[in-house]
């Protein structure tokens, strides 16, 4: 017989941006939580990046990915939330949602929900890279499942295929297994981390960074002998051996239950389209965490959730949340998405008051314009670099002028 | 040493159909092939279509065989749970040329007795297709063209024979023959067999294995197709196979759904000359890419889950290659191309006849067991995780373990301790599916790895 949880809200996913909206929600408010975790474990993607370099925005502390992840279960748990492991949700049409879990079948009844189900990279297949099926070719994520998690081993040399953040972490989990990183291959003139982080990255690890260049097959009859490459500016090709390859970054949101839902998606993110409370487009259907900015640090998206769990209170305690005819948010090239992709007026701030981005090149000097029905509403110049590979942050402030009755607001560089 | 009556050279959907069907008499039978798992071959990587053969050459053994194949393999795929689904398919028109081809092809399949293709119009064609590009002029239906997975009847065929007894000889890779007055030897890496019979199923080897019997009667040429397989988010734009009409043009592409829920676009074909050469290529994407968007624009806002490339064995002769030759006891069963998965049952009854023929007595055995029950791995079908009763007897099938195609840890398991078991990580994605999804194994390959190495140190 199937059986029913009800919660006041059900959390779907309990990375940083679930178990931080479940323990806001679960100290602040009387509701019940309930989190719904499809894994063994909560956590999310900090239980297995086994480095240091969490909790500095949401903790003030800068500890390891899995000590922080332990962290935020613990404080979840200690709030009084209902965490289920090993609990996916396999059905949604955005009224009846069912869950399998070890104990058997149940329907979910929950006044709110927040979607935090996070982002994946994109696997080989999905990037089109052509070739043979050899093993060896891996993720971060199924590289840092393998290493941290199953403790197993993988070869002995790899080439890491992006530049971006998770890139260097992909880089440290294969040092830690005994695995040289022989090459760092992006698109990009330059890797798209910080150059604090490349710097540093270059001192410890010494990969042959290849700039400029993209993979064009993977070679290799049972385990992966190499890589073809190619320089995007000439033309030529050069084979990089390795028995190891990680495809790193290129994010795509885990959106699937969204859009089961019959959720409007943002173009941009491929996540739900949210306003700055994270609402999305169907009553009572928030989301948070790299869901919707495919993909920030976990401290950030820790932050977006304890954001949204705020407007989850006001909605269930039927407090007037501004129900507008809100204005999209569009980003011109260089920006690949922009998120928030609603404004109005009447809305306050997203998290932290920034307006997340992504761009596909570098700009050192990053002036940034709104404009709206051909106006220009704002233009600044902001003294951080926008680089691909990581979130670029706007003041949420550009806004500020736009007109709630006007077209769309289109933000350039 | 024993001596086997009858050997079968390849564990394919052809060798594996042979096999079941002789464990069913009084013989002994050894499968054998050289790869650690059956259907590793040709047989699973092809466009998991359940032929009614209304395009074949009429009048040859393979349009009798495919068309017999046909409604034998639909049976079984009903008493064990082979996903199967009757789609249906349409030849869809682009040209004035394929328009024109369009009635020919009727005649043809009434020759091939198949009387139930309708012409047509454009108007029609949109209706059951409404996610089709723009430009269609007219089309064909073939309203029993169906979908299967091209992986779960090896399976069953090899489980069933092994359950009768058969000896199923993984990892003996055949080196060479012997024939003698009474026996003959097959010398495999694993040592040597003794035999009356040997029967030649090797696919992409027939031709070489053919050689040491003397022959020296065809070529196998690998033709590598490729094929990319969409999203499951993508499986609203289609629910039938889209065909394309044979034309001076050459071969077009087919779109279809997936027994999986998935959508696949493929193949490309390119006569090579390594017959290992499974890898997909610059070349085939940028092909599939050209035809996909104008067949169906909207498949590439989805993503691409896979891609892979399977080879078929084509050889220079318009028909399958069935021979037996009594003298030396020996049967080449050899130019099966991508229709051996719906004719395999067919072929074995076939098989059985050229046997009977050669003298062999095809004796019942006298206890056979019932055909299998596999795993229900098909989309559209009740699966391990949606079933209360099975989550309530053994809370494993609860524990989903692949998110996106929602294996569970009892479907692993069983895979892993079947009569025919899953010995890597592939034989574990096509008996359950898992990491076959859209993340590829980016969350759950590591714990597929961890019950493959968990169940191996059990069985050591």
């Amino acid at each position: 017989m199937t059986t029913t949880i009800v919660a006041d809200v059900a959390i779907i996913g309990g990375g940083p941006a679930g178990l931080t909206a479940a323990t806001e929600l679960a100290s602040r408010t009387s509701a019940d939580v309930v989190v719904l975790e499809r894994e063994h474990e909560a956590g999310g993607i900090p239980r297995h990046s086994d480095h240091l370099g969490y909790g500095i925005r949401d903790k003030r502390r800068f500890t390891t990915g899995p000590r922080y992840a332990r962290r935020l279960v613990d404080e979840a748990v200690a709030a009084g939330i209902d965490l289920r492991t090993e609990t996916m949700v396999t059905s949604w049409d955005g009224t009846d949602m069912l869950v399998t879990s070890p104990t058997g079948r149940a329907r979910v009844d929950a006044t709110a929900v927040i979607l935090a189900t996070g982002a994946r990279e994109r696997p080989r297949p999905a990037r089109q890279i052509p070739g043979s099926r050899p093993a060896g070719v891996l993720t971060t994520g199924e590289l840092q499942n393998i290493v941290h998690l199953h403790h197993g081993s993988v070869g002995k040399r790899a080439v890491v295929v992006g530049g971006e953040l998770v890139s260097w972490s992909a880089v440290m989990t294969l040092k830690e297994a005994g695995c040289r990183t022989e090459a760092l291959v992006t698109r990009h003139a330059s890797p798209e981390s910080y150059a604090a982080f490349n710097l540093g990255g270059r001192a410890m690890f010494r990969p042959h960074l290849v700039t400029g260049h993209r993979v064009v097959q993977v070679l290799g009859r049972h385990r992966v002998e190499g890589v073809e490459v190619e320089e995007i500016a000439t033309g030529r090709r050069e084979v990089l051996e390795c028995d190891t390859v990680v495809f790193t970054g290129d994010w795509i949101p885990d959106h699937e239950l969204a859009r089961s839902a019959g959720i409007t998606l943002d173009p941009g993110t491929r996540g739900p389209l949210v306003d700055p409370l994270g609402r999305t487009d169907r009553d009572g259907v928030f989301a948070a965490g790299n869901l919707v900015h495919p993909v920030d640090t976990a401290d950030v998206a820790a932050l977006g959730g304890q954001h949204v769990a705020r407007s989850v209170a006001r909605f269930l305690t039927g407090e007037h949340l501004p129900n507008v005819s809100a204005v999209p948010v569009v980003g011109e090239a260089p920006f690949s998405w922009v998120t928030p992709g609603l404004f109005h007026p009447q809305f306050a701030p997203p998290a932290r008051g920034r307006i997340e981005t992504w761009v596909d090149e570098f700009v050192r000097v990053p002036r940034v314009t709104a404009r709206q029905d051909g106006r220009v509403i704002s233009r600044r110049t902001l003294p951080w670099p926008a680089s691909p590979g990581r979130v670029f942050r706007i003041p949420w402030s550009v806004l500020a002028g736009a007109d709630p009755n006007g077209g769309p607001i289109h933000l350039s560089l | 040493m024993t001596t086997f009556d009858i050997t079968i050279i390849g564990a394919g959907v052809v060798g594996t159909a042979i096999a079941r069907a002789l464990s069913r008499r009084e013989l002994s039978v050894a499968l054998v092939d050289s790869a650690a798992d059956v259907g590793d071959g040709t047989s699973k990587a092809n466009t998991a279509i359940l032929h009614t053969g209304f395009d074949a050459k009429p009048g040859t053994l393979e349009s009798r065989l495919v068309s017999r194949g046909y409604a034998l393999l639909g049976d079984y795929a009903a008493q064990t749970g082979i996903p199967l689904e009757r789609t249906g398919a349409v030849l869809v028109a682009w040209t004035e040329e394929e328009l024109g081809n369009l009635p020919g092809l009727r005649e043809k399949a009434i020759e091939n007795g198949y009387d139930r293709c309708e012409l047509l119009s454009a108007e029609e064609v949109y209706a059951a297709l409404p996610s089709l590009g723009p430009g269609a002029l007219g089309g064909l239906s073939v309203p029993d063209e169906s979908i299967i997975c091209p992986w779960t009847p090896s399976i069953a065929y090899a489980t069933e024979a092994v359950q009768n007894g058969a000896a199923l000889l993984l990892r003996h890779e055949v080196r060479g023959v012997e024939v003698g007055p009474d026996e003959t030897t097959v010398r495999t890496s694993g040592g040597d067999l003794r035999t009356r019979w040997v029967i030649n199923a090797a696919g992409l080897g027939a031709d070489v294995l053919d050689r040491e019997f003397g022959y020296g009667r065809f070529t196998v040429t690998p033709r590598r197709g490729e094929l990319l397989v969409f999203d499951k988010l993508a499986s609203s734009l289609l629910d039938k196979i889209v065909l394309p009409v044979p034309s001076k043009l050459g071969k077009g592409v087919l779109v279809s759904p997936t027994v999986y829920g998935n959508i696949m676009l493929g193949p490309t074909a390119q006569d090579l000359e390594d017959k290992t050469a499974t890898n997909t290529s610059e070349g085939g994407f940028e092909f599939l890419r050209s035809k996909g968007e104008r067949l169906m624009p909207q498949l590439f806002e989805e993503e691409v889950t896979t891609a892979y490339a399977g080879l078929r064995a084509a050889v220079d002769h318009g028909d399958y290659l069935i021979d037996a030759d009594a003298a030396q006891r020996y049967v080449l069963v050899g130019g099966i191309r991508s229709t051996g998965l719906t004719s395999s049952m067919a072929i074995a009854e076939h098989v059985e006849g050229l046997l009977r023929e050669g003298g062999v007595r095809l004796e019942p055995r006298v206890e056979v067991v019932d055909p299998p029950q596999m795993p229900m791995i098909g989309e559209r079908f009740l699966r391990p995780y949606q079933r209360e009763d099975l989550i309530a007897a053994d809370p494993e099938y609860g524990r989903i373990v692949c998110f996106c195609e929602r294996v569970t840890a009892g479907e692993i398991r069983d895979a892993l301790t079947s009569t025919v078991p899953a010995v890597d990580r592939g034989g574990i994605s096509r008996r359950t599916r898992a990491t076959n999804g859209r993340c590829q194994a980016f969350y759950c390959g590591a714990a597929v790895d961890a019950c493959i190495a968990t169940v191996g140190e059990e069985s050591r």
